[in-house]
């Protein structure tokens, strides 16, 4: 590129007067990669350090500050084979690194002061001829290390309990910090009054298999957050900023309100704005589903996503939230999100039951015990075992267990979940509606007719095509078998390409420019003419329909699914496709408004709504439905709202998401029904008053491993997607 | 029996030396790039000598 890229607003100068960049790496697959990169980067002047982090794909270069183009790094990545993308690393995301920083540490202290108790309470549980003063010592000991431990890893219960006592909720923190706090205590008087039972590491235990739920779920969502930052940087783009008559390469996020923008033929518009110079075709398909162009010249609003057909245009960028459609969206996109009802997660129904009834249940050992005759130390001591036996281990790791093997089998399946509850809510789908345009179809245009062309005549064209950066030419050249341009190419902008090809002129573009007089043409698609040695081509580009579409549409209808086409293009262009897939149901030519009236009329008749949409019209419906889903290739503001993203050009990710949430909620209800025969077994045994701490130590793990075992079901039968994401 | 009162604090200080070691680990940064660490350790830095980094 000829002109220079300007990267200072991602470079981070450092109070030692370094500065730090941080770029998401395409392409990085093995360990030599990390050997290759990061010596190729520090051979540059002035590179203090360069360390690539393959867990996350992300390079951190810091350099003094001055002493180098940051643009070079960029270069000498592409020179090297790999494709370097910077950004700047979200907000949430530094946050949730110190929070699974701060989960580990409580981790690593629980899981020691439960590995140095377990000894000792062995010994105490083994030795029955142990003094009572060495096991009065070792509970002492086991007191020592417990204490603090309990008193530092139990923080992030204790807190979450006390905020949802506060706020007049109970959470499944409650009981669990109930049951500790009086196991502790319980355990510290009756340790003092040398008796044979404490139970110390029933407590510490329980902390310790709990945090193992709660780090793995962090650890999880934290995977599929890394990876969605880099996809975004991947995506955003650079743009042509006029600076002075000078034409300067800007990140996108750099562009500020009153900027002026070149935008050649062939590219996406980086940023709402007016146009100011130039006249052109642009598709905006994905801003309102409309596949027909829209002519523009100066004067005209356009927004960032649309494709810019035919001219170079010169664009004003106008300042954020200035946009007409854009407020209009946000607006809709703000009501349906507060009108929406947050269903309630299945782990907080269970335990709205759960809690009282364990508290009511140990009261009334308690005092069931104590009108029977019993002192008021052993009433006592039962109600504490029925809580400690009751804790809901199995029941805190029941869902978060499941929700993390779901997610991983989704993430390998090509979907990147946004929301922690999409998958409770992807399984609760029974209606899908489809946006048409970028979601049942391809989002770029593509060959339609190749079947009927020469093969031969139709990769001349495709080779010539590479030479042009018309959209349709684009869809063109995707043909082609090898990517090899010819020499000589000639461009006439508006009309096409020639070249002079085995000795004879050979023409690409429109029918005028081709010499053929004007050919009647389907609705919906553009014609693009080829001509070489007196032989010539028609070849028609339209939408496509994803290559799976078909199928995975006739396998979402044999889940029992009802299917929908709703669509902002023309009603003309929404048969074909809703005849191909076989939906009886659509409509077109909708506005974002209508989409959700529709959506909530479904709503009234207490239909779930799995909306599948990626243009900024479906942004309102998206949020406004029970669940959504986007491509990848969605406009910014539709992404935001969905629930999951899928990766790739197949549908087939709409259809294993489904299948895995589906899977994921019925184990779901499997744990919490072991949970419940857990239960119902242990608790008659504390009720009696035979709990012993061994037997508690046992039932406790047992029903936690079971769980967890059972969780791992839920990636069984997933295959993994073709295009791995990153 | 006595030895116990120097043997359990004794092994409760070995594991305490053990989480502190853990710690001051994971504080480092060691456990940032974990699918990394499995691969820089076949990098054959000896073959052709460059410095360490101080990370």
């Amino acid at each position: 590129m000829s002109e220079t890229l300007d990267l200072s607003h991602y470079a981070k100068p450092a109070a030692d007067g370094t500065c730090d960049l941080e770029l998401a790496v395409e392409g990085v697959h093995c360990g030599a990669c990390i050997a290759r990169i990061e010596s190729a980067v520090k051979k540059l002047p002035g590179v203090a350090d360069a360390r690539l982090n393959f867990t996350n794909r992300r390079l951190h270069v810091s350099w003094t500050e001055g002493a180098l183009e940051p643009a070079r790094i960029i270069e000498t990545l592409e020179k090297i084979g790999y494709h370097g993308h910077p950004f700047v690393p979200l907000r949430a995301e530094q946050e949730e690194a110190a929070e699974a920083r701060r989960l580990t540490r409580y981790l690593a202290v629980a899981g020691f002061a439960a590995m140095n108790v377990m000894l000792l309470s062995v010994s105490v549980w083994a030795g029955s001829d142990m003094t009572p003063s060495t096991r009065d010592f070792f509970h002492w000991a086991s007191a020592l290390i417990v204490l603090p431990a309990a008193a530092y890893a139990g923080q992030p219960f204790l807190k979450s309990a006390w905020r949802a006592l506060r706020s007049g909720a109970l959470n499944m923190d409650v009981p669990i910090s109930v049951g500790v706090i009086l196991a502790l205590v319980m355990s510290l008087a009756e340790t003092a009054k040398h008796a044979p039972d404490a139970y110390f590491d029933s407590a510490i235990m329980l902390l310790f298999f709990l945090l193992v739920g709660r780090a793995l779920e962090h650890a999880a969502r934290r995977k599929t957050r890394a990876v969605a930052g880099n996809l975004a940087a991947l995506k955003s783009d650079t743009a042509h900023r006029l600076t002075g008559g000078e034409l300067v390469t800007v990140p996108v996020k750099a562009l500020r309100g009153g900027d002026r923008v070149l935008v050649k033929p062939g590219e996406r518009f980086p940023a709402d704005g007016t146009v100011v110079g130039g006249g052109s075709e642009i598709d905006e398909s994905v801003i309102t589903g409309e596949t027909a162009r829209r002519a523009v010249a100066s004067g005209a609003r356009v927004y960032a996503g649309s494709l810019n057909f035919n001219g170079a245009l010169t664009l004003e960028v106008s300042a954020a939230g200035g946009g007409t459609l854009i407020d209009e969206i946000e607006r809709l996109v703000e009501k349906a999100a507060s009108s929406k009802s947050r269903s309630l997660r299945l782990a907080d129904r269970a335990a709205r039951v759960y809690a009282p009834m364990v508290h009511v249940t140990a009261a009334l050992t308690g005092i069931g015990w104590w009108l029977a005759g019993a002192s008021l130390h052993d009433a006592l001591v039962t109600a504490i075992a029925v809580l400690i036996i009751t804790c809901p281990c199995a029941l805190s790791l029941a869902i978060p267990a499941v929700q993390v093997v779901a997610s991983g089998a989704l993430f390998r399946a090509g979907v990147i979940l946004n929301a922690g509850d999409a998958v409770e809510r992807l399984a609760e789908a029974d209606t899908v509606i489809f946006d048409k345009t970028g979601t049942l179809t391809l989002p770029e245009p593509r060959v339609v007719n190749a079947g009927s062309v020469d093969p031969d005549l139709l990769q001349t064209a495709a080779r010539l095509a590479l030479s042009s950066r018309h959209p349709l030419a684009a869809a063109l050249a995707r043909e082609a078998a090898s990517p090899k341009p010819y020499d000589g190419v000639t461009e006439e902008p508006g009309q096409g390409v020639r070249a002079l090809i085995d000795g004879a002129e050979a023409r690409l573009g429109s029918a005028a420019f081709c010499g053929l007089a004007n050919i009647a043409h389907a609705p919906g698609s553009s014609l693009i003419v080829f001509t070489h040695r007196g032989r010539s081509a028609v070849i028609a580009i339209a939408q496509k329909l994803r290559p799976d579409a078909v199928e995975v549409t006739a396998r979402l209808r044999l889940l029992g699914l009802d299917l929908r086409i709703l669509s902002g293009d023309r009603p003309e262009s929404v048969r074909p496709v809703a005849e191909a897939l076989g939906i009886a149901q659509w409509q077109g030519g909708l506005k974002p408004a209508d989409k959700i009236a529709l959506i909530e009329a479904l709503k009234q008749e207490g239909r779930r709504v799995l909306m599948v949409g990626d243009g900024l019209n479906d942004a309102p419906s998206l949020a406004a439905a029970h669940v959504s889903l986007s491509p990848i290739s969605a406009a910014d503001l539709a992404q935001a709202q969905s629930d999951a993203v899928f990766l790739g050009e197949r549908l087939g990710p709409v259809y294993d998401a489904l299948r895995v949430a589906r899977r994921a909620r019925r184990l779901m209800k499997e744990n919490l029904w072991f949970a419940g025969v857990y239960n119902a077994v242990a608790v008659p045994v504390a009720i009696a008053g035979l709990v012993t701490p061994l037997f508690a130590a046992l039932a406790m793990s047992a029903s936690s491993l079971t769980v967890t075992l059972n969780a791992l079901r839920a990636a069984r039968g997933v295959r993994a997607a073709p295009e791995q994401p990153s | 029996m006595n030895v116990l009162v120097y043997l359990i604090p004794m092994a409760v200080g070995l594991g305490l030396i053990g989480l502190i070691a853990f710690l001051w680990a994971l504080k480092s940064g060691q456990y940032s790039d974990v699918d990394g660490a499995a691969l820089r350790v076949l990098q054959d830095d000896d073959i052709e000598p460059r410095q360490h980094e101080s990370r």
